[in-house]
């Protein structure tokens, strides 16, 4: 399984890191190791397995809908990288 | 003093030979002497180490002591720890001071043991050479007579490395497909993976969320069930954690190992392993013989595909875990960003390193529509084969023994070119994770003057018949007291 440029590029954008051109290459070479090494999966019988998800196969516990947690906005927005008036500053995003 | 185990320390604290804060300023000069060699701690916490001695020696004079009460340990980097930051070996959390503890970290605070810093990692846990962490490769101490630097494997490769060159006598872990029992192996050490769900993940730094399990690293199998003691029960915090009794880990180490069945996966014994390997784990297993134990070969068929399931599983996982570090809430942040995808962008290419990225976008590629299906639900089933496996092998025999690693420490620097290889390091520990079954590594012999690894897998919840057996070993052997030039 060989993965083109434009994968990469389409993947890059979606997991969103920035990919500089010199850089394709080598993730091109790297990430079609990678997935030749994963399509050995295709070679096994998986006709009527369930997927398995948790090896116990544990569900999602429900809790009580009361308040357990105390507001801690203060303490969370001291190690933010910038933050205004209790908010968190990112670049604008609308005009 | 150094060479003194946590049962031992713990004894001598008892009975008022030494004080913690003694003992503290001890091991944390011997930190500062030696570990200019090793680079097994990113994080030394000298002053909060030395206050929470002076603590412990109080607790202690009151009468309100527990086993840990003033024993010096070490957590690895992944752990949150309130006030003390938190790296995970990456750049992108290098100023990260969480707010909060992980509920492991509370649980030795709780306890009364004292933290003397946090060790060097693999970046976010991924790798098997602690060669990809953002604050330098850290060195295996064995093997160093050599004139060549060998790795300590990974990802808990500080951890290892502290416990074996004695800068600890103990340290927290975690492994999400060997991280704990291929470096305790390279380095020489006892370490334990619990069945997953034992120990919470709550403030554990996510890699693999359904993989992904803390546990313990020392010198001895006694060691590592008094911090299973501490580590393992319920936590409400992690909802994929087991509401199930926590045994005392200590009580049954002294159990006759008569009549234990072992079992010998022959996918394990392959053309993959070294011959002089493989003399060494067998006579391991003769070992076992000799103390009542019984031995046949088993199969996991579907083991071979535990690698190429993992690499599914576990970057899927990975890229949907690792998006939350964007820039905007903690953590590394670009400079000057032009507008919000330029800040995620830059912020995530210049934050995380190689092998991150490298991992980010496999999973993401595995999780994009129009391959969903053929990756991760396919690897999922696959996995559900691997742990069938597992099951079948647990109705015929109690344990299962392998060697941990395929060879004994490498030199660094001699896979780091190729991830593909480097990915072979955990051939026979990966698909114990898929299972979720716990597994320890024990020492077993040397090749080259290299320490090897007795690989011991139990069934679901039978970490303490894998300590008794680990113990019973160390009873006969001494391994695990061999200690590097």
């Amino acid at each position: 399984m060989t993965i083109s440029r434009k994968d990469i590029e389409k993947v890059a954008v979606l997991a969103r890191i920035r990919v500089d051109e010199e850089q394709v290459s080598a993730l091109e070479k790297d990430l079609g190791n990678i997935l030749d090494l994963v399509d050995q999966l295709g070679a096994a019988d998986t006709a009527n397995v369930e997927p398995l998800a948790h090896p116990l196969d544990a569900v999602q516990r429900l809790r009580k809908d009361e308040v357990t947690e105390t507001n801690q906005r203060e303490a969370f927005q001291a190690i933010a990288p910038a933050t205004e008036d209790g908010l968190y500053l990112v670049p604008r995003v609308i005009e | 003093m150094h060479n003194k185990s946590v049962a031992e320390l713990s004894r001598e604290l008892e009975r008022g030979e030494i004080s913690s804060v003694e003992l503290t300023q001890q091991f944390l000069d011997r930190i500062k002497q030696e570990d200019g060699r090793f680079n097994s701690f990113i994080t030394l916490t000298e002053e909060q180490a030395l206050a929470d001695a002076k603590a412990a020696d109080e607790q202690r004079a009151a009468g309100n002591a527990t086993p840990w009460t003033g024993v010096p340990f070490a957590h690895k980097d992944i752990f949150c720890t309130n006030g003390v930051r938190t790296t995970c070996g990456s750049k992108m959390l290098e100023n990260f001071v969480p707010p909060y503890d992980a509920t492991v970290t509370e649980n030795f605070r709780k306890a009364g043991a004292v933290c003397l810093g946090k060790t060097n990692m693999d970046e976010f846990a991924m790798g098997s050479s602690t060669e990809s962490s953002y604050f330098g490769a850290t060195t295996n101490p064995w093997g160093l007579g050599e004139g060549e630097k060998r790795v300590p494997g990974g990802s808990s490769g500080g951890s290892a490395a502290a416990v074996a060159a004695r800068l600890v006598p103990a340290a927290t872990a975690t492994d999400t497909g060997g991280s704990i029992r291929q470096p305790a192996a390279l380095c020489g050490i006892t370490g334990l993976k619990p069945t997953y769900g034992r120990v919470s993940r709550y403030g554990m730094i996510a890699f693999a969320s359904s993989l992904d399990q803390g546990g313990t690293m020392a010198r001895t199998a006694e060691d590592n069930a008094l911090m299973l003691n501490v580590m393992a029960g319920f936590d409400p915090k992690d909802s994929t954690s087991i509401d199930r009794a926590v045994p005392d880990y200590t009580a049954t180490l002294n159990e006759p190992l008569k009549g234990l069945k072992i079992g010998l996966p022959k996918e394990y014994f392959s053309d993959q392993l070294s011959p002089t390997m493989e003399e060494q784990v067998r006579n391991a297993v003769k070992e076992y013989e000799k103390l009542g134990a019984t031995v046949k070969e088993v199969s996991l068929p579907n083991a071979k595909l535990a690698i190429a399931a993992y690499y599914v599983i576990a970057p899927a996982e990975a890229s949907a875990n690792l998006s939350r570090f964007d820039g905007a809430r903690y953590g590394y942040r670009c400079d000057d960003p032009k507008d919000l995808m330029d800040m995620y962008t830059r912020t995530r290419a210049e934050g995380f390193g190689t092998e991150v990225k490298r991992r980010i976008l496999v999973g993401t590629y595995a999780l994009s529509a129009g391959y969903f299906d053929a990756y991760y639900l396919k690897a999922q089933k696959v996995r559900r084969l691997i742990q069938q496996d597992f099951i079948n092998a647990f109705k015929e025999v109690d344990v299962l023994m392998s060697p941990t690693s395929p060879s004994p420490a490498f030199v660094q620097g001699e896979k780091t070119n190729d991830p593909v290889t480097m990915y072979l390091e955990d051939i026979f520990t990966i698909a114990v994770n898929l299972a979720g079954v716990p597994a320890m590594s024990v020492p077993a012999g040397f090749v080259n003057g290299l320490p090897v690894g007795l690989q011991i897998i139990g069934d679901y919840f039978s970490e303490a018949r894998l300590l008794n057996a680990a113990h019973q070993f160390q009873q006969v052997t001494d391994w695990h007291q061999r200690e590097p030039q």
